[in-house]
């Protein structure tokens, strides 16, 4: 695994010396197509942790929405500074995924059924944010704020290279969480087998606790990716941060990544962007729904002919092996 | 106060907008109950044919019945299409993926009715009168659409209750196993079945574009509610997604004058996710 | 009529079935024994086409039938009485025997085909108008080889038929199957009621962990000291 580390340390040294290497013209959009990449991760990664234990779902803009809303609106109409209206927002997206995880978990919803209330609660908050017109600017999106010079307080920047970073750092914490996740899971998976039979009945609570562990942990790293990509933007809008579209296309780029791998939602989400703006590069404005067509289409064939997903697809055939799933779905 | 004139309009449109929806969620629910996949992009398919009536019946100057009887015809083959290219090669696949397969049809669907015909409204304009009965305007687009949405129902209950191949996606979605054992092709099954699917899809956008005007995105605004529809009744119980319809219906069109529009499907959400919790197996599912 | 040559079949890795020879003549009727797991409904799913073989060759009335799928199996004249019965309980007991008909052949001949269930089963001629989920462990078994029946088969199988049911009821249970014996039907059973199928056979085959142990006439099985210690409880 040596080989692999040094890949890695050569990839992140890359990537944190990226803003100094000559880019030309190009410097502002390469930044900005970057930025774009890791934060979508992050929210990607965020979802995986979720999805791969079989919570399929279909509402993340729903956190996605109401992160990225509560900090805004608490900027806007109180000057709240973002770093308190995140944690505000954290604590009402952790809120939120209690009340569905909880009841999902103790109802024993699953499978479709799961992927529906979920899909619900996406559309449920995208919904309210419109109603709310007169605080949200309903479906015309709302703008932050300008705190008219960079300021930390803000959380605005002039130079790209400020956010490039952060979502840089961001990204790799999504990374760790991953990992971390990872190994608790190997370790309780370790102790469930060493328990005796009669300890069977404890691990149908222990599934439940884990069940809304996970959903809160992921809702809350989406809310904080939600953030992130609002204070970028620096305008928030229903369709984008909220609904089943934006929900959907969180799953898209994981799925055709590969959801089961630590690195899967960063590549997805990397060719779905890059995907976008080589479409949007060709086709212009003079084509519009050209690149989306395309990217549609592009997404039936690879879910067809690449079930398990670029990423994982191509670590198996590098293994010359069909490796088991790393965790089965909780479907208990 | 609201005058309960509009109350009673509102509950009188619910209705009437029950019974359009009722048939997307029968039609939904079909496939579903046969083929265990839920076509996230039903509503998509109805939003095409919705394009062809426009274009068959105020471009081309076709007559509405004939515009419409192209629709089924163009739904149903619509249907086969899908499952042929689409459902066929991922029958055996993980549920997150069958789902989002349909789901990519839907991206491709919206974008490229956006490219073909751009985001305008458009609308097939018929001279059709509006009802005036004790103080409430009822439109009579609307009333011919609940009747033939029933009648199309009612053919449907008949297809799948008094034909071989209509007992068959019945037995089907009960033991698809067994049913292989009696001599049907769960293919042909499930091919006649997307037929007859998209074909109701056809029906629905028939009825709806006398109503309402047809864009790129209307099956963003259909959609999820006939999902819900079907998981209320009961995901393949096509009576409970009957009843199920009208009581969405209901609540959309009331809330929708009571509150606002938004706030009246927030509502019919909220008590839709109650109800997975309460009774997760739609509204009639007996108790085990 | 029947002919298996060295079959080998299972499910992913697990093997069920190993290199097992099989033969049925037409008119007689057939057991298959053996203890749980060892490969009996296996065995029958691999005939009617259920699951292919990953080994060896199956012939029906001269034809091959080697991998061919359920639906096309039944066309040739096998009818499969699967394990559990897998009646369809929410369609009524006419609908369901309507659906044993399924085949263009079976249609032509649906008035008929009804009547000699009909006589064979009375019980499924008064509940005709019931949901099938409503009948009891018997009659729905009755259904089930009723609905068997449907499809005109010349050879029929029948996976534990008697499972799940009251002591009383596996006795008429049996009778049942003798009278549909008698009707001309080839069959091949398996069971676990040892004791019973084999007063109802000519022959048997004793299936262990996927292989074929024995074979011989009913009686003389019935009399093999290993045989009546294992199973039929003597």
């Amino acid at each position: 695994m040596s080989a692999g580390r040094v890949g890695v340390g050569v990839l992140l040294a890359a990537l944190v010396a990226a803003p100094f290497v000559p880019m030309g013209g190009m410097r502002q959009y390469i930044f900005h197509v970057l930025i774009q990449i890791f934060v979508w991760s992050f929210i990607g990664g965020a979802w995986a942790l979720m999805g791969r234990f079989g919570l399929v779902s279909l509402g993340h803009g729903a956190f996605l929405g109401l992160g990225a809303y509560t900090t805004t609106l608490l900027w806007n109409f109180f000057g709240l500074t973002p770093w308190l209206g995140a944690l505000v927002a954290v604590v009402l997206t952790a809120a939120l995924a209690v009340i569905v995880a909880y009841p999902c978990s103790r109802f024993q919803v699953i499978g479709h059924y799961f992927g529906l209330v979920t899909l619900a609660v996406g559309e449920v908050v995208r919904l309210l944010i419109i109603a709310e017109r007169d605080w949200t600017g309903g479906s015309l999106g709302l703008t932050v704020r300008p705190a008219g010079a960079d300021s930390l307080v803000a959380v605005q920047f002039a130079d790209k290279r400020v956010f490039y970073y952060a979502a840089l750092v961001l990204w790799a914490l999504g990374l760790w969480v991953w990992h971390r996740v990872d190994r608790s899971m190997a370790r309780s998976a370790m102790e469930a087998i060493g328990e005796d039979e009669t300890a069977a009945a404890s691990v149908g609570i222990h599934v439940t606790r884990f069940k809304i562990a996970i959903t809160v942990l992921s809702a809350v790293l989406t809310a904080v990716g939600g953030i992130a990509y609002a204070q970028y933007i620096a305008y928030v809008n229903p369709d984008t941060l909220a609904g089943i579209g934006v929900s959907l296309r969180i799953v898209f780029a994981v799925v055709l990544g590969g959801m089961y791998a630590l690195l899967g939602p960063t590549v997805g989400t990397a060719l779905t962007i890059a995907l976008a703006e080589v479409l949007r590069v060709v086709f212009g404005i003079t084509y519009v729904g050209m690149a989306e067509t395309i990217y549609g289409l592009l997404l039936i064939v690879f879910i067809i002919f690449l079930p398990s997903g670029i990423y994982g697809s191509v670590r198996d055939l590098l293994r010359r092996r069909p490796r088991s799933q790393p965790a089965a779905p909780v479907t208990a | 106060m609201i005058d309960p004139i509009f109350l009673a309009e509102a509950a009188v449109n619910g209705l009437l907008l029950g019974g359009v929806l009722a048939l997307l969620a029968l039609g939904l629910n079909l496939i579903f109950g046969v083929i265990d996949i839920v076509w996230i992009a039903y509503v998509d398919l109805v939003m095409i044919c919705m394009y062809a009536v426009y274009f068959l019946v105020q471009v081309y100057g076709w007559p509405i019945w004939i515009g419409s009887l192209a629709s089924v015809g163009l739904g149903a083959l619509l249907g086969i299409a899908v499952h042929v290219l689409i459902i066929s090669p991922i029958l055996g696949s993980a549920p997150v993926n069958q789902l989002l397969a349909t789901g990519g049809l839907l991206f491709f669907l919206q974008s490229f009715a956006t490219f073909l015909w751009t985001t305008d409204h458009r609308s097939v304009r018929l001279t059709l009168p509006t009802l005036e009965y004790g103080g409430m305007f009822l439109s009579f687009a609307r009333l011919v659409a609940f009747a033939v949405a029933l009648l199309v129902m009612l053919g449907l209950f008949l297809f799948l209750r008094h034909t071989y191949i209509g007992t068959a996606i019945r037995a089907v979605s009960q033991d698809r196993e067994a049913m292989a054992l009696m001599g049907a092709n769960p293919r042909t099954v499930y091919v006649v079945t997307s037929a007859v699917g998209g074909a109701l899809a056809g029906v629905a956008a028939a009825l709806l574009i006398i109503q309402y005007s047809v864009h790129p995105f209307f099956g963003a605004a259909f959609g999820p509610l006939t999902f819900m529809i079907c998981v209320l009744g009961g995901l393949g119980n096509m009576i409970g997604a009957f009843v199920a319809a009208f009581i969405m219906s209901e609540i959309i069109s009331i809330g929708g004058v009571v509150w606002s529009t938004e706030m009246g499907y927030v509502i019919a959400f909220v008590i839709f996710i109650i109800m997975i919790f309460v009774r997760p197996g739609g509204l009639f599912a007996r108790r085990a | 009529m029947l002919e298996l040559r060295n079959v080998t079949a299972g499910y992913g890795a697990f093997t069920a079935l190993w290199d097992v020879s099989l033969d049925v003549a037409a008119g007689e009727a057939v057991a298959v024994v053996g203890p749980n797991g060892a490969g009996k409904t296996t065995l029958l799913r691999v005939i009617s086409g259920m699951i292919a073989p990953r080994a060896g060759a199956l012939t029906f009335e001269g034809a091959s039938l080697t991998g061919r799928p359920a639906y096309e199996v039944v066309a040739h004249g096998i009818a499969h009485v699967p394990e559990g019965r897998r009646i369809f309980p929410m369609l009524t007991v006419a609908d369901n025997l309507k659906m044993g008909a399924y085949l263009k052949v079976a249609r032509r001949a649906y008035a008929e085909s009804l009547e000699r269930v009909f006589a064979l089963f009375p019980v499924l001629s008064e509940r005709r108008r019931q949901r099938a989920g409503s009948l009891s462990g018997g009659e729905q078994q009755m259904l089930a080889v009723g609905r068997a029946l449907m499809s005109r088969p010349r050879l029929v199988l029948l996976d534990e038929p008697s499972m799940g049911l009251a002591p009383v009821m596996v006795l008429r249970l049996f009778d049942l199957i003798r009278r549909v014996r008698e009707e001309g039907y080839t069959i091949l059973i398996v069971e676990q009621n040892v004791r019973q199928v084999l007063k109802l056979v000519d022959r048997a085959y004793l299936l262990e962990a996927g292989h074929l142990k024995m074979e011989g006439r009913a009686e003389a099985l019935a009399e093999q000291d290993f045989v009546r210690k294992a199973y039929v409880g003597l």
